[in-house]
């Protein structure tokens, strides 16, 4: 195993010590983890398991229940589509698949630059602007097409480092 | 509109940012724990609470003073507070409104339960999507705890407590409480079934009090104000306190509104939300969040609070109200919501897991025009076999199915008759196609072309 740099070690540390039980940070010490390595591979979960004295099965059994957890590699930025009743309503499938086009990707696919992946997600409790995407832990409202191809610009453009989750 | 009625939760949305911690003072913040810590008896709190009749937010109403006398008063050890923030209910976004309206507010009505019961250590649960609320928290807890309101000795007694914050991963049983406290314990969280409340044995086995976000929320005002001022602060004659409603879908001013409980529901969508928009016609709401019944027009007179709901066959749940106008199918969207629950069912036991994609199933065949009458039949069998699953998700499932039923049954047989969706929806298919040579037209047409293999 690689050793990991020590600032992460560092903060893995402090998110296991900050709590009165270890298996209380399991998904904080992922998250860290899939930050670092863009998602969380194998070596990720078997590394997770020596910190929190957990077995490698029990973070599986985490890692593959949730949305937000990514067992699979994912491009830098998740893009969570909304496609809950209210989204729904305001044609969120077309939305869909108009970024699924627009991207040349399919559901979970990401784009062959590793820039995006497009996920269905979810109501993301973002409806009185239906309709939504999340990415990054930032909503976009109120979609069109007009709207998705800013808003992928923008992305392509951006270089600061996407917070993923913490 | 919005002026006429008492602002108590969202007293401080008007600032347009999150309050801080002086503005929040300036306005009579934290005057409620000052009044509390070391001058009265956690069973003083204890008893407002329960005569003030605050009733749980987070769509069950449980009384919450009655949940907190759960805690075994001989128990010596740990106790916790979860403050309830996972919000995974369609339609439902007023707790994220709340926090980002008066972060204090909800860390002052935190610490008052957490005096209450004496609870030692609290913890905010918030789903991913709302990760800049976890921040906003982080941040405004800090500076709780450097004015001495958070941490040990609080202003001085022997009361000590703290909150941190646990970010979830993402799913929709989180909001369910035993699941919840798995989720914190790092197991995955499937509710569990019988044995005791989580208020006698919950998180690590220790009593454990788990409140939604807006519940607490209400506390500072009730301890300041008094029982009595916050029940007269009710439209319903038994109700108490003012209630967030979020409206979403098809309606002019899509927003989350703070008003009396038991204000009418016509009243919130006609005069605070502004009515339908031009050119559409109301057809119904789902009253609170994707568990609820839907509401017909002929109900609309009803007050919205627990009770009045209750009595009128209904349910408040989180009082999210949905509103869905004559062009949407609700055949459509009750197997959207299907859809929704399928994914995000646990698995664990048997009538959530294979009932609702059997029901799924049923439902996309007769909005594809491919239903049968003796389908109806066979869902709704199925809806009460969901009925006797662990826990209220499929139960919750089951009640848009019931009541798209009772009250739209028209809509139903007319797919089947018409062997079509009546609105010109598409049969339900996979979308998300990465290939396709025409544009892709908005609206509920689908793309001939498209129906390529991916």
């Amino acid at each position: 195993m690689a050793s990991l740099p020590e600032q992460l070690e560092d903060e893995l540390h402090a998110l296991i010590t900050a709590v009165a039980h270890p298996q209380e940070a399991a998904i904080d010490v992922m998250y860290a983890l899939q930050q670092h390595y863009g998602y969380l591979c194998d070596e990720a979960i078997q590394y997770a398991a020596t910190l929190l004295a957990m077995t490698p099965l029990e973070l599986e059994s985490l890692a593959t229940f949730y949305d937000y957890l990514y067992r699979r590699p994912v491009g830098r930025y998740v893009i969570h589509v909304c496609d809950s009743v209210i989204c729904w309503m305001f044609h969120q499938d077309s939305i869909f698949d108009y970024l699924c086009r627009t991207l040349g990707v399919p559901p979970g696919g990401t784009t062959e630059d590793g820039l995006f992946t497009v996920l269905p997600a979810a109501c993301i409790g973002n409806c009185h602007n239906a309709p939504t995407m999340l990415i990054n832990g930032r909503f976009y409202d109120r979609l069109t097409p007009d709207r998705i191809d800013a808003v992928l610009a923008e992305l392509r453009t951006a270089t600061e480092e996407p917070a993923r989750c913490k | 509109m919005q002026v006429n009625c008492p602002q108590v939760l969202l007293k401080n949305r008007p600032l347009g940012h999150p309050a801080s911690f002086d503005e929040y003072r300036a306005g009579g913040g934290y005057e409620a724990l000052l009044a509390t810590v070391g001058k009265r008896t956690p069973q003083e709190v204890l008893d407002i609470v329960v005569a003030s009749d605050l009733r749980g937010r987070g769509g069950a109403g449980f009384p919450a003073g009655r949940k907190w006398q759960g805690i075994p008063a001989d128990y010596v050890g740990p106790r916790y507070v979860v403050v309830n923030t996972d919000e995974m209910e369609p339609g439902t976004y007023k707790d994220r409104i709340l926090v980002n309206a008066d972060p204090h507010l909800v860390i002052e009505g935190i610490i008052l339960c957490a005096y209450a019961i004496s609870a030692t250590e609290g913890i905010c649960f918030i789903r991913p999507s709302y990760e800049s609320d976890a921040q906003l928290l982080e941040r405004e807890t800090q500076v709780a705890r450097e004015h001495g309101f958070l941490g040990q000795n609080i202003l001085g007694s022997n009361f000590s407590f703290d909150i941190h914050i646990h970010r979830s991963a993402g799913r929709y049983i989180c909001g369910e409480a035993s699941a919840q406290i798995k989720a914190i314990s790092g197991v995955r969280p499937n509710p569990r079934k019988g044995g005791p409340r989580t208020s006698v044995k919950g998180l690590w086995d220790c009593p454990t009090i788990v409140n939604n976000l807006e519940t607490l929320a209400n506390l500072p005002g009730i301890v300041r104000n008094g029982p009595e001022w916050f029940k007269s602060l009710a439209r319903s004659a038994n109700g108490s306190g003012t209630k967030l409603y979020s409206v979403s879908g098809r309606i002019s001013r899509p927003d989350c509104f703070e008003l009396p409980i038991g204000t009418p529901l016509r009243e919130i969508l006609f005069e605070h939300a502004g009515g339908m928009p031009p050119g559409r016609k109301f057809k119904a709401v789902l009253p609170g969040g994707a568990s609820t019944f839907y509401m017909p027009d002929a109900l609309l007179d009803t007050e919205m609070d627990f009770d009045t709901m209750h009595k009128a066959g209904q349910r408040l749940g989180t009082a999210s109200i949905m509103v869905f106008d004559e062009a949407t199918c609700l055949v459509g969207a009750t197997l959207n919501l299907i859809e929704f629950f399928a994914r995000e069912s646990c698995g664990w036991c048997t009538p959530c897991r294979e009932g609702l994609p059997y029901v799924r199933e049923l439902l996309r065949r007769i909005e594809a025009g491919e239903g049968k009458e003796e389908y109806i039949g066979m869902i709704q069998a199925m809806t009460r076999v969901m009925e006797q699953a662990y826990c209220a998700f499929a139960p919750g499932a089951a009640a848009p199915i019931e009541s798209l039923f009772t009250h739209f049954a028209d809509e139903v047989h007319a797919h089947i008759s018409q062997k079509k969706c009546p609105f010109g929806n598409p049969p339900p298919t996979l979308r998300g196609k990465a290939c396709g040579t025409r544009p892709i037209s908005f609206g509920p047409t689908p793309c001939p072309e498209d129906q390529c293999p991916i």
